[in-house]
């Protein structure tokens, strides 16, 4: 009788782990599904200004924004993320990644070697972008500086290092879908929907996550406490913005300042950095898309 | 009417010296309020939601300029906390790229006072005179809770 029980204990582990390691396979994007293309650097440079890249890869404390040696350390409640290189440098950064280890590691969240990125990399919002503007970033990152110098390893909590386990949070928090325009709305508003909800990745920030770090659908953009440390995400609904005009979002998006005429702080400082340099028109989309979206009553700071 | 308004106008003037001297923290939140309230004003003519007014611009750089040149002197090594202050303690470690952001912010307020003549000239300077150095310093020094 024992007997027969180890051995079941043993078939289900076996078979537990075939399904954990089928389950898990990192995803890719092959060489072959990319076809031809022409890329254009203008846009380009306007994704790596929406998706803010410089924001976390460029070098810590130095001006030039276009260094992407990363090294910014990230604090998180999994542990602490080491930021890294992505200037074209051969050997430290990307430059010797083809085309579709770009789009792989974009849209499937997985390395040249074959593992799973962690999500602080917000590739769940970038799978969202177009194929050609994915391959316009490349190009267009391949034109910056190449920095030499590799990133520490990340410094992650037990169990978050395994890795492979990403691949479950993946099938529940990666969905592998593409932006799809609305045809019943405004060319701003889907033009807004694509920046915000792709190379923006605003949500990333701006929604409450759960337990294993993956965003809260029902609460999307509703805010919450900040998980890089003290303060609080504030919820860009209508229900947080309030009267807040689509004048008004754009101006704090060129300006950082907010319609109590505060200047924003942290991390959206950073991002307004970026924003600002976007043409005029993209300010206005991404605030047209922004008053757009449904309201959501999100938690609130406790009051001291 | 008007004397008793006056004096009372004078008591709230020497409250608020006496607290400047007394209390950095009441001190400085209150420039901040100020150029705040400025800035609002600012907005709304950038934006186009109210009529260029070439007298309430200058008095937004005037009032900028005197935060500026008051600021400095309201960041004490005793005003690190306490009165609610969001100032971060970053602000007493950069000590003097904090000091040299105010003396920016001074310099760009007058460069704005003699460039700007409508609002043509306000506009090109606007935003990014609030980007650079009220967005810029809040990045670094302010704390919101």
């Amino acid at each position: 009788m024992l007997r027969k029980l180890v051995i079941a204990v043993a078939v289900l582990a076996v078979l537990g782990g075939v399904a954990f390691w089928f389950l898990t396979i990192p995803q890719t994007v092959s060489a072959a599904a990319l076809g031809p293309h022409r890329p254009d650097l203008a846009n380009g440079r306007t994704m790596f200004i929406a998706g803010g890249c410089s924001g976390c890869h460029a070098v810590p404390g130095e001006d030039d924004k276009t260094r992407l040696g990363g090294g910014l350390a990230l604090k998180s409640p999994f542990g602490t993320f080491y930021v890294p290189n992505i200037s074209p440098d051969r050997r430290d950064g990307i430059g010797a990644w083809s085309e579709a280890d770009f789009v792989t590691a974009l849209t499937k969240g997985t390395s040249p070697d074959g593992r799973h990125y962690y999500p602080a990399f917000p590739y769940t919002s970038y799978q969202r972008m177009r194929l050609d503007d994915l391959r316009d970033l490349f190009a267009y990152l391949k034109t910056l500086p190449a920095v030499s110098g590799t990133v520490r390893d990340h410094d992650m909590a037990f169990p978050f290092g395994f890795r492979r386990g990403l691949g479950l949070w993946k099938l529940v928090n990666l969905d592998g879908v593409p932006f799809v325009p609305d045809p019943a709305k405004s060319a701003t508003l889907n033009r807004g929907a694509y920046l915000v909800e792709g190379p923006g990745h605003c949500a990333e920030c701006h929604s409450p996550r759960n337990f294993i770090g993956g965003i809260v659908a029902a609460q999307r953009f509703a805010g919450g406490p900040n998980p890089e440390g003290k303060g609080w995400i504030p919820n860009i609904t209508p229900k947080g913005l309030g009267d807040w005009s689509e004048k008004d979002i754009a101006y704090l998006l060129e300006s950082g300042q907010t319609l109590e005429g505060d200047a924003v702080g942290g991390s959206m400082a950073e991002v307004v950095r970026h924003t600002a340099q976007l043409a005029a028109e993209d300010r206005t989309a991404i605030a047209a898309y922004i008053k757009s979206l449904p309201p959501v009553e999100g938690a609130r700071p406790t009051k001291k | 009417m008007v004397r008793v308004m006056l004096a009372v106008a004078a008591l709230v003037l020497a409250a608020s010296l006496a607290a400047a001297q007394s209390n950095p923290i009441a001190a400085r939140k209150a420039l901040m309020k100020a150029n705040g309230d400025q800035a609002k004003i600012g907005a709304a003519i950038a934006k186009g939601d109210a009529r260029f007014d070439l007298a309430k611009v200058q008095a937004i750089f005037a009032t900028f300029l005197d935060a500026a040149e008051k600021a400095p002197a309201l960041f004490p090594d005793n005003s690190k906390t306490g009165g609610k202050t969001e100032a971060l303690p970053a602000i007493w470690k950069n000590k003097a790229d904090f000091e040299a952001r105010l003396a920016k912010l001074g310099a760009d307020a007058k460069a704005a006072q003699a460039e700007v003549k409508d609002l043509a000239t306000f506009k090109a300077i606007w935003s990014e005179l609030i980007r650079k150095n009220c967005t810029g310093c809040h990045e670094k020094y302010v704390q919101k809770n």
